[in-house]
């Protein structure tokens, strides 16, 4: 069994030693977050390196999609929502007095699990970050950031001559691509991605983990998956999370090959979750 | 032994079998209460715009009759306009001698028949001293006459118009001067004593005004409230005491509305009484419950999916709104505002506090002449006990009902253009 995982690993997977010496990008230490009276998330404590896919795995409720909305503070919208803890972007605590939402979510994109084009033009999708961000000088400036978003995207080939067209027209892969174009329309350090392909079909699937696993060279990614498959495929690393609790985190391929907890071990088996 | 129980009862499928029949013909009953329900409304509906429409059409046409009119000087200086009608009125029945005979003669024409030679003169000076032939509008009994709405065989005395009259009349149909003629006067003029001379231009403009002044003042105000509620204010107790008391609003009955612009409004504020400013006003008060109601529930619609996708681009909560909640909301908050004006067209009890039931003969030219409204006029007329009001009643009804359609066409025109941005 668990070889059988492994030779599904692959060799992206691998970590050169380059990215290993990187700093960390993105660090939590003793993070607790509370719904009300409910606990979401117990002390977690966690350093994500730059420039790698990192998974967060685990059941259903298990505080993973918290975990992830609580780096760029979209659970401020929540109500009854606390989040205590320490929570650094390159060093700087982002639920700090001056930090400005606004300025934090132009450095930490995300991507939802359901795909959500605006209804607008995909052009307009596209280029909604850059307006409000003010990062266009001008109109070719915004047309080329648009272009380049796509391109990056690996969508410019699909909408190149219908740009005018509602980018909730698209099918569900392309709509997901679209998200992940304007996320990156604003050049950003870190992309939250909450389970980007649970809504897609394999062939798309496919395509978006190609996607992610290019983005990688200029991004940071955090990504929920519930598919262990997908966490081995493209994550460089994995921390699995049980009951609010970070129950184990490291190299993805040591998690799958040889993890230390015997809760890991039981949901990368598939014995529980 | 097995055996013969299992024959005896029936197996698995026969018994579904046996309920589908029973499933089918419940299905088949319910689609029918269904359509039943649809039915009488729509039966109903038409019946009553049936009654209405026959009884109004009828005041669509005025009956005129086609004198020979000679616009002398000596009634011209002294301004006697229906002298001329009643100097042309002896000459076309010159064997009406008697006083009384004659009195009843000049009653065959309306007394707007003045009017309108004043009115000819004034474009055409020149026509003094001429003799020309008009067609002059005839009095409201003539018409209802004309109109077969006076039965000849009742016995003189049951029925507004005379025997003499009855003769004289017969002559003007023989001659072929007399006639139905389209009844623009009841589209172009304000309220009048006379049936033949009232129209509805006048409460129908008050309704216009009235509806401007609440729609500017409503519109924004609803939705303002609606999107501050719904997207900024924090869910605590004062912000629910307010939303219950908004809900609470909407019930109220729309003369209390009334009395509050009548102690407001017109008593501490000393605006204009019976205007459409104050009227705007207190229909706003009543249609903003509404707007608000609705407007919220749209902004409830929109999919919380665009709310994260514009938070997690780094949109601030006003561009959120503004950009993408308000936008997809709008749709359903402009058909809360119509429903709001619609019942605001159809309301009088409010506008009877503030004294927009006074009865006015000028069109209303702005916000603080003194003006009616549709309702109102309809009730005034309703109230009026010559029978040619009746129709006119009737009329004005379908005049209101048609500005309902208007207003809702107009709705569903510009939800459509909204609805374009997907």
């Amino acid at each position: 069994m668990e070889i059988s995982i492994h030779t599904e690993v692959p060799t992206t997977a691998r970590i050169d030693e380059q990215t290993l010496s990187q700093p960390h990008k993105v660090s939590a230490q003793g993070v607790n977050v509370y719904y009300g009276d409910k606990q979401a998330l117990k002390n977690i404590n966690l350093d994500i390196a730059s420039n790698m896919v990192t998974a967060l795995i685990g059941p259903s409720g298990c505080g993973k999609s918290t975990f992830l909305r609580c780096l760029n503070r979209m659970n401020d919208v929540v109500d009854g929502c606390r989040v205590e803890g320490l929570i650094t972007l390159d060093g700087e605590d982002i639920y700090g007095r001056g930090v400005d939402v606004v300025h934090l979510r132009a450095r930490v994109g995300m991507v939802f699990q359901k795909p959500n084009p605006f209804p607008k033009s995909i052009y307009d999708n596209v280029a909604y970050g850059p307006r409000i961000h003010g990062l266009a000088a001008d109109r070719g400036a915004l047309d080329d950031m648009v272009l380049h978003s796509l391109e990056r995207a690996g969508l410019i080939d699909e909408v190149r001559d219908r740009l005018d067209a509602p980018g909730t027209g698209l099918s569900g892969g392309q709509q997901q691509r679209l998200c992940i174009a304007r996320a990156i329309a604003v050049e950003p350090e870190v992309i939250l991605m909450d389970e980007p392909c649970s809504a897609l079909d394999p062939i798309a699937t496919a395509k978006i983990e190609e996607l992610i696993d290019d983005l990688k060279q200029n991004f940071t990614i955090i990504m929920v998956t519930h598919s262990m498959q997908q966490a081995a495929r493209v994550s460089q690393k994995t921390a699995f999370f049980h009951l609010g609790e970070l129950v184990e985190q490291g190299d993805t391929t040591d998690i799958f090959t040889k993890p230390e907890d015997e809760r890991t071990q039981a949901y990368v088996t598939g014995r529980i979750g | 032994m097995t055996d013969t129980l299992n024959k005896s009862v029936p197996s698995k499928s026969q018994r579904i079998q046996a309920g589908l029949a029973k499933r089918y013909r419940a299905e088949k009953r319910f689609r029918l209460y269904g359509i039943a329900a649809i039915a009488a409304p729509i039966s109903f509906l038409a019946i009553m715009l049936v009654v209405i429409g026959s009884r109004g059409v009828g005041a669509f046409q005025q009956t005129y009759a086609q004198l020979s009119i000679t616009f002398d000087e000596q009634y011209i200086t002294d301004n006697d306009w229906q002298g001329i009608v009643k100097a042309s009125l002896r000459e076309t029945f010159p064997d009406v001698s008697a006083r009384r005979d004659k009195k009843k003669l000049y009653k065959l024409m309306s007394s707007g028949a003045g009017f309108d030679l004043q009115a000819m003169y004034k474009i055409d000076p020149t026509l003094l001293g001429q003799t020309r032939t008009v067609w002059l509008p005839m009095s409201d009994d003539i018409d209802m006459l004309m109109k077969g709405k006076i039965d000849r065989a009742l016995a003189e005395g049951d029925r507004r118009v005379s025997d003499k009259e009855l003769v004289w009349i017969d002559h003007l149909i023989a001659n072929d001067v007399i006639d139905l003629q389209f009844n623009t006067r009841f589209f172009t003029s304000g309220d009048s004593r006379e049936p033949e001379l009232a129209g509805i231009a006048g409460a129908f403009m008050g309704s216009i005004l009235s509806l401007a002044v609440c729609f500017i003042l409503s519109f924004p105000l609803g939705v303002m409230t609606a999107v501050y509620l719904e997207e900024f204010a924090p869910k605590n107790t004062w912000t629910y005491i307010i939303e219950v008391n908004i809900n609470n609003l909407a019930a109220v009955p729309s003369i209390v509305f009334g009395l509050l612009g009548l102690a407001i409004f017109l008593n501490f504020f000393m605006l204009p009484r019976s205007a459409p400013l104050v009227g705007g006003m207190v229909l706003a008060l009543m249609t903003l419950p509404t707007i608000i109601i609705a407007s919220r529930a749209a902004l409830r619609a929109v999919p919380p999916s665009i709310r994260e996708a514009a938070y997690g681009m780094g949109a601030s909560q006003v561009q959120t709104v503004l950009h993408h909640v308000l936008p997809l909301a709008m749709p359903g908050m402009l058909t809360g505002t119509i429903i709001g004006m619609a019942q605001a067209l159809g309301e009088s009890a409010p506008l009877l506090m503030i004294g927009m039931v006074a009865f006015i003969v000028d069109i209303p030219g702005n916000f603080t002449d003194p003006a009616t409204a549709l309702p109102i006029q309809i009730y005034l007329w309703a109230d009026s006990p010559e029978r040619a009001f009746s129709e006119r009643t009737a009329a004005a009804i379908l005049v209101l009902v048609g500005f309902l359609i208007m207003m809702n066409l107009i709705a569903v025109i510009v939800r459509k253009k909204f609805e374009r941005r997907w």
